[in-house]
Parts: C-alpha cells; sequence; structure tokens
C-alpha cells in the first residue's frame, strides 16, 4: 500500500565503508529509553555506534556500509515502541549551534583566565593593606596582563562587533557602554601598571567579559534548544512525497529532495507536502489548511494545490511548481514580507534600557572628570577615577538581567507544551490585551471527529472502525480513529469514490457514502440537522447506522476562552471559513465578536485596526491564509499542526489537543515581564549605591569585583523565581 | 620570595592545562547532551541479555 521510504538523502559517510544516519525518535522521554534503544540497536550485526541524545530526542547510527538496509532500524525502534524519522539538520538549526559553541568556548576562555587572575589579585589586594613591596605589585600586575590582554582580545570580540556594527549603522545598542568600558578599563590598567600605580583593573574587565558571555550563551542555547526541538517536529511530520521515476515506477522520498518540474503523486487522504498544478486525476480537494475553507473543492488538470491541501477522493499526478510562481502564494508572501517589516520596529526591553543606560552612564563619567578637575584634582586622577566610574557602571547585572530570565521562562514554557522562535516573544506576549483566533485547527481541532459517537452502539462502533482502517478516505479515517481501531478486517475492498465492503459471518458490511449503504434517509435527518457535518454510512447485515463527522473544538477551548477574560483579555473569531461554521463555533464558546469568510488581506486590516485603537493583538492561528496575520499581529502562536510557514513566522508554537498552553504561555510571560523588569530595577539601585562611591573616587579593585558578582548572582537568583510558577489551572 | 619564579609559573601553566581540558571537552562534544550524561552516569554497564525493557 505504501512504497518504502527513500532513504539516500539523509545517509552521511562517517568514514571509509562507513554510513551514519540521524534520526528523531518520538517518546524517549528517561533514561530507560536511552538503555533500552542502545541495547537492542547496537545488537544489530555490524552497526558501528547507535547513540541517543537525550536533550534533542535524537539517535545517530553508525553501520558499516552495504550491510543493512536503514529501515531495518526503523522498524527495529517500532518494535521496541517508538516511532522515529529520518531526520536531517536544518540549516538554521546548525548555524545557531555553532554559535552557541563559539559563544562557549569564549565563555570558557574568559572564565579561566578570570579565575587565574583572581589568583593574582588576592595576593595584590592583601599586599596593599600589609606590606607589599612596590616590585612585586607591579610583577603581578604584569602577569595579570599577560593573562587578560590575550584573553579578552579573544573573548570579547562578539561586544566589539556587535558595537561596531551598531556604530556603523549611527545606533547605540547596550554593547557600545560594554566595548567603551572594557577597553577603556583594560588601557588605564595598562598604563597604571607602566606607571607603578596602585590599582589595575584587569581582572574587574575579564570578570566583566565573563559575566556578560554567560548571558549571551544562556540566550542563544535556548535558540538552539527551541530549533532543535522544531527540527524533530518537521521529521516527526514526515513531510515526504511520492515521485516518479519514470512513468509507472514511484518511490517515497524526503520533500528537501523534490525539484521543481518532478512529479508526484497523491492518494486520497494524503496531505500534499508541495505546491503545483495537476496533470491528470480528479479528486475532491480539502484545502482547509490554506485558506480555512472546510468545504472541499474539485480539482482537475490544470488546478492549483498547494502544501496543506489534503486530497479525499481520487489520485492526482501533480506537478511540483517552484513556490514563487504561484499566485497565491506569493500573494501571500508578500504580505508576510511587509508583515514582518512592521514588527522589526518593535523595541526590545534591553534595547530599550540601552538606549536610556548609554548616555547617563557616560554623560556621569564626562561630569565626574569634569568635577574632579574643578575641584582642584589633577588630570590623571580625574580621568582614572571617571573610568572607574565606568567600569563600577558596565551593565553585568543589565546584560544578564533579562537573558536569564527568558532562559527560564522559555523552560517553563516548554514544560507547558510551548516552544518559542523567539527569545524577545516573552515580553510581547506579556503585554497581549485582546487575542483573535483562527477557527479551523486551531478552535478546532486539526483532525475530524465522530459527532454522534453517543448515539451509536458501542460494538457497531467498534466493528465499523475495524472496516474504516481498510479505506483512506479521511471521513472514514475519522471514524477509525474515534473507535480507537487498530486490526483491520480481512477480506475488505475499496470501491473508489463509493466506500469499503466485504463479508463477516455471512453478513455483507459496507462502510462509505449514504447511497452506497442504502441509508440516505438517516444520512438526510443528520444533515438538515448540522449542515456543517460529513456523513458516512455503515451497514451489516440490516443493521445500519449513520456516522455524523466534523470538526470537533478542542476540549478546553470553552473553558480557555473563559480564562482569558477574567485575565482581562478581550477574544474574537476571524476565519476565513462560511458564516455558518464560523457562527457555531463562536456561539457554542460563548465569543460575541466574529468575522466569516475573511480574505488574508482582511485578517491583517482587521489586526491593523485593532493596532490603530491601542490593543496588542495576539493571533493565533494555522492556516497558510494566516501567515501574513501572524506576522503582522503583536505576538503571535501557531499550533503544532499549522503549516511549515505559519509555524516559522509565528512567535511559539503550542503542542498538543488543548488549547490550555495558549493561555498558559501569556501567563508565564507576564511573569516573566514582571521579572525582568524587577532585575532591570536592580541593576538600577546597585548602580545608585555604587556610582557615588566611585564617583567619590574611593573605587578599588576589590570593591568592583566585588559589586560586580554579587549584583550579577542577585539577579541570577530573582531570575530562577520564574521557574516556581503557580500552577494555572486552564 | 623566590618561591614566586617557580610557583607562579607553575600556577599559570595549571590553569592553561584545565582551559586547554575545557576546550578538548567542548570539542569532543561533551556537552551536547547534558541530559543524558546524567544518566549514563548512573546506568548498569553491562546490562542483563534476558531484560528486555
Amino acid at each position: 500500500m505504501q512504497s518504502t521510504l527513500d532513504f539516500s538523502h539523509y545517509l552521511k559517510n562517517a568514514g571509509p565503508g562507513l554510513l551514519h544516519l540521524e534520526l528523531a525518535v518520538e517518546g524517549i522521554n528517561c533514561a530507560g529509553c536511552m538503555a533500552k534503544i542502545e541495547r537492542n540497536l547496537s545488537k544489530i550485526p555490524d552497526v558501528t555506534s547507535a547513540r541517543v541524545n537525550l536533550t534533542d530526542r535524537r539517535l545517530a547510527l553508525e553501520w558499516k556500509e552495504g550491510a543493512i538496509d536503514p529501515a531495518t532500524f526503523v522498524d527495529r525502534l517500532a518494535e521496541l515502541g517508538y516511532k522515529a524519522y529520518p531526520f536531517e539538520r536544518a540549516d538554521a538549526e546548525t548555524k545557531e549551534a555553532e554559535r552557541a559553541g563559539a559563544l562557549l568556548r569564549r565563555l570558557g576562555v574568559a572564565a579561566f583566565a578570570a579565575m587565574n587572575v583572581m589568583m593574582l589579585s588576592i595576593p595584590v589586594w592583601s599586599g596593599n593593606v600589609s606590606d607589599m613591596l612596590p616590585e612585586q605589585r607591579d610583577f603581578f600586575h604584569w602577569l595579570s596582563a599577560l593573562i587578560v590582554l590575550p584573553a579578552a582580545a579573544y573573548s570579547a570580540q562578539p561586544f566589539f562587533s556587535s558595537a561596531f556594527a551598531a556604530l556603523r549603522a549611527r545606533g547605540v545598542n547596550m554593547d557600545v557602554p560594554i566595548s567603551i568600558g572594557i577597553a577603556l578599563a583594560l588601557g588605564m590598567s595598562l598604563v597604571e601598571t607602566a606607571s607603578h600605580a596602585d590599582h589595575a583593573y584587569f581582572d574587574a574587565a575579564i570578570m566583566l567579559i565573563a559575566f556578560l558571555l554567560a548571558g549571551r550563551y544562556l540566550d542563544q542555547n535556548m535558540r538552539r534548544r527551541t530549533r532543535a526541538f522544531a527540527g524533530n517536529l518537521a521529521a516527526l511530520k514526515a513531510e515526504t512525497a511520492t515521485k516518479f521515476f519514470g512513468d509507472d515506477e514511484v518511490r517515497t522520498v524526503p520533500v528537501a529532495a523534490i525539484r521543481p518540474g518532478d512529479i508526484v503523486l497523491l492518494r486520497p487522504g494524503e496531505r500534499s507536502a508541495v505546491d503545483g498544478n495537476v496533470v491528470s486525476g480528479r479528486s475532491e480537494i480539502d484545502q482547509s489548511l490554506i485558506t480555512g475553507e472546510t468545504k472541499p473543492e474539485t480539482a482537475v488538470a490544470g488546478s492549483a494545490v498547494y502544501a496543506g491541501t489534503l486530497v479525499r477522493s481520487g489520485t492526482l499526478r501533480v506537478r511540483v511548481a517552484a513556490a514563487a510562481e504561484e499566485t497565491l502564494l506569493a500573494e501571500i508572501s508578500r504580505l508576510l514580507e511587509n508583515a514582518l517589516q512592521s514588527r522589526s520596529h518593535y523595541l526590545r526591553l534591553a534595547e530599550r534600557a540601552a538606549r536610556l543606560y548609554a548616555p547617563v552612564v557616560h554623560a556621569t563619567a564626562f561630569l565626574t572628570m569634569l568635577g574632579w578637575l574643578i575641584a582642584g584634582a589633577t588630570i590623571h586622577d580625574s580621568i582614572v577615577t571617571a573610568i572607574a566610574v565606568l567600569i563600577i557602571t558596565c551593565p553585568c547585572a543589565l546584560g544578564l538581567a533579562i537573558p536569564a530570565v527568558q532562559t527560564v521562562a522559555s523552560g517553563a514554557l516548554f514544560g507547558s507544551g510551548v516552544l518559542l522562535n523567539s527569545g524577545d516573544a516573552i515580553e510581547r506576549l506579556a503585554l497581549v490585551d485582546r487575542v483573535i483566533f483562527d477557527k479551523t485547527g486551531t478552535l478546532t481541532l486539526p483532525e475530524l471527529d465522530v459527532a454522534n459517537a453517543a448515539a451509536i452502539p458501542a460494538a457497531v462502533f467498534a466493528l465499523a472502525g475495524r472496516v474504516a482502517l481498510s479505506s483512506r478516505h479521511p471521513v472514514a479515517a475519522a471514524v477509525a480513529r474515534a473507535a480507537k481501531a487498530t486490526s483491520p478486517l480481512e477480506g475488505i475492498e475499496e470501491e473508489p469514490g463509493q466506500g469499503v465492503h466485504g463479508m463477516l459471518d455471512g453478513r455483507e458490511i459496507r462502510l462509505g457514502r449514504p447511497v452506497y449503504c442504502g441509508a440516505d434517509d438517516e444520512a438526510n435527518a443528520i444533515l438538515s440537522r448540522d449542515p456543517e457535518a460529513s456523513v458516512v454510512a455503515f451497514r451489516h447485515g440490516a443493521d445500519c447506522h449513520v456516522f455524523a463527522v466534523r470538526q470537533r473544538l478542542r476540549p478546553d477551548a470553552a473553558s480557555v476562552v473563559e480564562k482569558l477574560r477574567q485575565y482581562g483579555i478581550a477574544v474574537e473569531v476571524v476565519s476565513g471559513d462560511r458564516e455558518p461554521a464560523v457562527r457555531m463555533a463562536a456561539q457554542s464558546l460563548g465569543i460575541r465578536e466574529w468575522r466569516a469568510e475573511v480574505t488574508p488581506v482582511d485578517k491583517i486590516a482587521r489586526i491593523n485596526e485593532l493596532a490603530a485603537q491601542g490593543f496588542k493583538v495576539l493571533m493565533v492561528g494555522d492556516g497558510l491564509n494566516d501567515a501574513p496575520a501572524l506576522a503582522a499581529a503583536y505576538a503571535s502562536m501557531s499550533p503544532v499542526s499549522a503549516t511549515h510557514l505559519s509555524q516559522s513566522v509565528a512567535d511559539a508554537v503550542f503542542l498538543g489537543e488543548r488549547l490550555a498552553p495558549v493561555g498558559l504561555a501569556i501567563a508565564i510571560s507576564r511573569k516573566a515581564l514582571l521579572l525582568m523588569r524587577q532585575n532591570l530595577w536592580l541593576a538600577v539601585v546597585y548602580n545608585a549605591l555604587a556610582v557615588p562611591i566611585a564617583i567619590a573616587g574611593v573605587v578599588t579593585p576589590l570593591i568592583a569585583a566585588a559589586a560586580m558578582s554579587g549584583s550579577s548572582l542577585l539577579v541570577m537568583l530573582n531570575a530562577l523565581r520564574a521557574r516556581f510558577h503557580q500552577k494555572e489551572t486552564f | 620570595m623566590e618561591v614566586l619564579v617557580f610557583l607562579v609559573p607553575l600556577a599559570i601553566m595549571l590553569g592553561a592545562i584545565g582551559l586547554m581540558g575545557f576546550l578538548w571537552s567542548l570539542k569532543n562534544g561533551q556537552y551536547d547532551d547534558l541530559d543524558g550524561a546524567a544518566w549514563r552516569a548512573i546506568a548498569d554497564d553491562e546490562p542483563a541479555e534476558s531484560s528486555n525493557g
């Protein structure tokens, strides 16, 4: 029934005669799974290495070339109870991982340098109050310079290059005062050392770099983890296509290996993974993931199909088109680009803090120098005091204040089934005061479900489910899923476009269109009550039942909407689907504001209208038609079943059947934003206490070092509070 | 105080060895799977043949 997957796209050479394959494995969540998988796969002859990565939920395999079919591994894992999918690292993920690695290397260098310099600084500090010889102090200072200068030149590069880029763009970011502070501290220490002075700030400078790099690394590592998880999800969704090699031969290949011009086969029940035009065949297609419209259309030769289109009845051959040529997609990409541009105007909390911070600090340092000059100090002493002000105000805590909270909060979000695409999403989610839901696939579940299950005897339901397993039609698949059927009945045959039939206990058994099963009256009765439902009939001898299959609301949708209201957040539905369907969903959830048959352009218009009234809108949607609106909204979320494009545009992706993660995301983000603000205030208070000491000119390197690590610790500990989030009952 | 002549270089050398060790472990992928490594430490080396989950 299904052609096996062609693995060649995923195989990599891992040395002479060795092949390497990475699999994303669903269901690894404990150490037991890890040991079980590794033990069982290592037993396969010729496998040289099987190693599970528990953090990323992946399995790396190496084996001797030629001996084993990679499908063996997937089958073996299936026997063990794990679903595995071949996996290719996305470019974005590789880049994030490289950046995280580079930051960790720099952090290591800076931290080791800081430790060793401390070993030299402590004798100097204690020597200053006892009887250290000036020659000995100079010797220790020179040694410190020897360690710190090369270490700083290497590890502080990210700050220097970022500050340089900001200055070249005539802007200021947090890295500008950081870089100036570091450069001045090192320069002054060098001059002071050469002139045999008491104080040098090598230790403070390298410690500052180490703390700031720790903040950067936390931020980067969070991004890397999200990317890794998103990569797994992409693999788990098993985006493959059945491609024609010649006229009759088909093979299942990963979508990444499909090129424009290829011909692919779409069978009933499959979702298209590509955009293209139908070459031959005829079928009803469901475009609800793209347009939000749930009513099926008919595709014939020449019709366009898009990635996400569900083929319902017939088989289609589709010629793959380059995405940009398609009118719908081109339109959506254009809208998307505009929307993304407008979002980049959003200023992150850290950037706003930096804009206020840099001028204030530099002005304070300058005024300190002027003040001391007027008071009659020497030029040298005035400059040294001014630089001490810069060092003491260097935003050590400020650099950690936000990334630390973001990391802890994103861990909490992860635990409640929300994956963040961008770190600053937390800030924006926290400020949301209006939520717009798409209907299809967002308020409702992406899969169809049986609506009248209670009216059908359990035994009949179970039997119908087993029969339905033999059909590929999505409506039949919904019956099978609802009945939790696992073992198909033997001898069932499919009659294309009608249904399936067979024999059981000497009586004929049928499942399919009402006409096919002679159940028109029952079907019409259901349709007159519920015009949005699809019907499928089941007959076993004289026993006849009709299943109403429709999209079901997410189980907790009503309570989440209610909860959001209690939070003071207004809720509305904006959908591309027809009016009766949208009205019904909105009414059953108690949502008064709803709009139906809305085009992507009008969705953006609605969001902009609300934005103009001062609302901060969270858009929650899954379809391709929602993507521009997701990008235009102040913040956005997508269910994990959404199209690729929507997921990549959304700020966050939520997992599972429930809608609760949307509410939890807002709750956790609000708490996190509160902590970020607290942390910034802590940093301000610290500065308010430390700066007068620096201005007074009595700061020693010891005070600088203590103040710096003290404030950083305080901010980190406060950030950890984002973890102790009281369980919200969404 | 002559003791400094060899103590200080020795200390710096020890620091450098530590740094090299860290860079080696980083390059060697020791930090790729922190969650898994925590469990590997307490896993049995040679699991019994019969146990299958």
